[in-house]
């Protein structure tokens, strides 16, 4: 059960319950196939940098999940055919950065600092 | 000639560059979180262009990792490929 960390960018003209109702498909999904949220941090409309697809902004989320490693191959495929997803990327995080997810989301701490624990 | 010529006690002090250091090992920082813009915009310049180890004073370990996270963050249209006055 390796820790992966999951960030998407949705089409602006998402409406909100969409948006809801898509962030719950795909929970569902990594549930399904035994995997389980750590935590669920949607960002919600955001300004690109660049513009993807001719769209100026996109709505996004970022999900953190342990799953086996060949269930990424199947949500790969759900998420290409998903036309309200402009664009993914699914990272795998180590021990430090799992440590730093966790660290953000508790402690909250400036970078500056020394990292406690 | 001499007289034009002025000696000083003491050799004039040029400034001394500052001693650049490796602020991942200084505060122990592990891991690079491509999604932490701000902290991100310290290692690329006003076009976004990356900066080099001997500017930004990182070690190689991580210097490769600010280098992925950036790439991510520009995969994930949270930094820019090319921009003009990004800071």
């Amino acid at each position: 059960m390796n820790n992966y960390e999951l960030m998407i960018i949705f089409t602006p003209v998402l409406s909100e319950d969409d948006f809801k109702s898509a962030q719950k498909k795909y929970t569902e999904l990594v549930t399904e196939n035994g995997g389980a949220i750590v935590h669920s941090n949607p960002w919600g409309l955001k300004s690109l940098a660049y513009p993807i697809q001719k769209k100026t902004t996109g709505i996004y989320w970022v999900l953190e999940y342990t799953a086996n490693p060949d269930f990424n191959e199947k949500m790969k495929i759900q998420m290409l055919r998903d036309e309200q997803i402009m664009r993914h990327m699914i990272t795998k995080l180590d021990k430090n950065a799992v440590e730093y997810n966790y660290v953000k989301r508790n402690g909250g701490f400036k970078v500056t600092e020394k990292m406690e624990g | 000639m001499a007289k034009n010529e002025i000696k000083y006690l003491t050799a004039i002090k040029q400034e001394k560059p500052k001693k650049k250091f490796c602020r991942f090992k200084k505060y122990g920082i592990k891991y690079v979180d491509y999604k932490d813009v701000e902290f991100l915009k310290k290692f690329i310049n006003e076009q976004g262009k990356m900066l080099p180890k001997r500017l930004s004073g990182n070690s190689l370990k991580y210097q490769r990792k600010v280098g992925d996270a950036i790439k991510k963050a520009r995969q994930m249209a949270l930094l820019p490929y090319v921009t003009d006055l990004l800071k």
